[in-house]
């Protein structure tokens, strides 16, 4: 008799679980809208790249800072790096552009290298072009002032 | 003059005017005929390296839907300027059929630095001719352009400096060996 009220009990916890499942399921707001899962997701909507003269401003000390320009036409190959064409050590100066940071000369053992180390290369990687674009949640983060 | 002296005289005008016209004509024929992209490319050098090349820039796709094909850059619109260039193209011709020595694009992308340097060299002699066939100082609104490229471009025409100078690298991938940020721009050893 005990053992068939656990199983009776376990069966109904389940159904409980399932059933809750199914209501929540229907509560959450997808970032897909209605579209079905196994369709093909929303085509972004196309923005233009932000150029603000200055720069944007860094939302914390340490963040990369971002690209306040295009970047199309500068190509980054394993050859040679379109960005240092302005924000080069020799260039810069004459671009008026930020110089590549000096923490980009060191190898990962602290040496000064003549030329961009190889693990700081990619510039991309971490420097990023902006949109203007809503943000697809709320979010509440304050930088660093 | 008689009048059998008379005909002979007529006839060799008529005959040297058409020989005439024939003649320019396949002339002129000719050099529209290789001034085509599609000629350029009937060449695998050209269609395996340069051309795979022009078509991930700005002179290929862009929003107002002009392109520049390779004569448009790499042949001269004047007259004079495009029979020398012409002439010049035999050492192609020597280069392809003879010495193969860009027949495959390993051989191309080994050559490729002292190729572009050799055409860098061309434009800059030359103040960015082929460029200057579409773009001018004249027609540029600096208002509409960045700031920093407003800024860039008036200063380049204070100091005289050419398309190229700055410009490399836009119509075709940089060869390796080529360090943007070692090279200043104006071409002079400045900043």
């Amino acid at each position: 008799m005990k053992k068939i009220i656990h199983i009776s009990l376990a069966a109904l916890g389940l159904l409980l679980i399932a059933g809750n499942t199914v209501t929540a399921k229907e509560d959450i707001a997808s970032l897909r809208g209605t579209e079905d899962l196994s369709g093909a997701s929303l085509k972004p909507i196309k923005q233009k790249v932000v150029s603000q003269e200055g720069g944007f401003e860094r939302s914390y000390k340490q963040q990369p800072p971002m690209v306040p320009h295009k970047v199309d036409k500068y190509k980054i190959t394993l050859k040679n790096n379109g960005c240092m064409k302005c924000h080069s050590k020799k260039n810069h100066k004459k671009e008026k552009s930020p110089m590549v940071g000096e923490s980009h000369f060191l190898s990962r053992d602290g040496k000064k290298l003549q030329k961009v180390s190889s693990r700081r290369y990619f510039c991309n990687q971490c420097h990023a072009v902006q949109v203007d674009a809503n943000p697809l949640v709320k979010n509440d983060f304050d930088g660093l002032k | 003059m008689t009048s059998g002296q008379k005909k002979g005289t007529f006839s060799v005008l008529v005959i040297g005017i058409i020989l005439g016209i024939i003649l320019w004509g396949s002339f002129n024929w000719a050099l529209a005929i290789t001034n085509t992209e599609e000629f350029c490319i009937s060449c695998h050098e050209m269609r395996d390296s340069p051309y795979e090349d022009l078509q991930e820039t700005i002179h290929f796709t862009n929003r107002t839907g002009i392109r520049a094909t390779c004569p448009d850059c790499h042949v001269p619109k004047e007259w004079i300027h495009k029979i020398v260039r012409k002439i010049k193209a035999s050492k192609e011709l020597y280069h392809h059929f003879i010495v193969k020595d860009l027949d495959t694009v390993e051989k191309f992308e080994a050559k490729k630095l002292q190729l572009a340097q050799n055409v860098w060299k061309t434009m800059k002699e030359t103040d960015s001719r082929e460029c200057r066939n579409c773009h001018h100082f004249d027609s540029m609104d600096f208002e509409r352009q960045e700031s920093r490229s407003a800024d860039r471009h008036e200063e380049a025409i204070e100091k005289g400096y050419t398309c190229i100078d700055c410009h490399k690298g836009i119509a075709h991938s940089l060869p390796e060996g080529y360090d943007p940020g070692d090279d200043a721009p104006g071409g002079e050893d400045e900043g």
